[in-house]
């Protein structure tokens, strides 16, 4: 998979969060996930088509995604719940469409699918195309989460 | 900027209503309704005078875009100004939604300044 797909994700993600929900985010070292299993409590998972067909998806803790959401609400969330999911939604929506501009600039074009958000501990997220899945792990003061990148080889 | 104006916010996402409804109250705005696609935003136009619209782009049903076309071709709400925030600003999209006569535009994420400078020039 062609590493330059990867990077406006990383810059997205850190650009999404710090402008919406004022929190700071450090980015991990990437690394090949090879299983289905997500590292956190509630994703957000979303196609992609266009130079190469894909899908993205981000990973909260739900100590992190709480926090996250409380201040972009400006209002204590405690549970994870249907605004929540709704949250996780709409972060993954504005990720795609940040890295979807950046990577225009490079000349790669792609459109973005409504996104679909699931939760539970340990539940599965299935990449819609077979190519190596690239997970970077990101650290905020309120907990961890990860986005995990995935494109047709 | 007359605050006492009707303002209709068009997001799928809840998440994002709240965010902009809680911009525009902190701006002074209170007289805000809200529909969740293009459909439900064009019902409600059809019943009640609204001044301004604030649509998001990617929706299911009726898209920002359609419902800005349609806005556009009514003789009753043509002149209503559009203020389109959407995550969707690749150079295509912007084209298009300037062709179909949108006020201004915002590109999600947004801070609350974005959202005031915007308005600020669309209601001067």
């Amino acid at each position: 998979m062609d590493v330059k797909l990867v990077n406006p994700f990383i810059n997205a993600t850190i650009n999404v969060l710090e402008t919406m929900a004022f929190v700071t985010v450090n980015a991990g070292t990437p690394y090949v996930k090879t299983d289905n299993v997500a590292v956190g409590d509630v994703s957000g998972v979303l196609g992609l088509t266009g130079i190469a067909n894909g899908t993205i998806s981000v990973t909260f803790e739900e100590k992190c995604i709480l926090a996250i959401v409380s201040n972009m609400f400006g209002e204590a969330m405690t549970k994870l719940n249907h605004e929540i999911a709704d949250a996780v939604g709409e972060l993954t929506n504005m990720i795609s469409g940040q890295a979807r501009r950046e990577l225009e600039q490079i000349g790669k074009v792609f459109k973005a699918a409504i996104p679909s958000v699931v939760t539970g501990r340990g539940h599965s997220i299935i990449h819609y195309s077979e190519g190596p899945k690239i997970a970077i792990p990101f650290s905020t003061d309120a907990g961890k989460f990860t986005i995990e990148v995935c494109f047709e080889r | 900027m007359d605050t006492s104006i009707k303002i209709l916010i068009v997001d799928d996402f809840a998440t994002m209503r709240r965010i902009l409804k809680n911009i525009l109250k902190q701006l002074g705005f209170k007289n805000l309704v809200e529909a969740d696609d293009g459909t439900t935003a064009w019902e409600t136009l059809e019943g009640q005078r609204i001044d301004l619209i604030v649509s998001d782009w990617n929706m299911p049903k009726m898209t920002g875009l359609e419902l800005l076309k349609k806005v556009r071709a009514s003789d009753t709400h043509k002149a209503t100004p559009f203020l389109m925030v959407t995550a969707e600003a690749q150079k295509q999209n912007v084209i298009e939604a300037v062709q179909a006569g949108v006020s201004n535009y915002v590109v999600k994420p947004f801070t609350a300044e974005a959202i005031s400078d915007k308005l600020k020039k669309i209601l001067k």
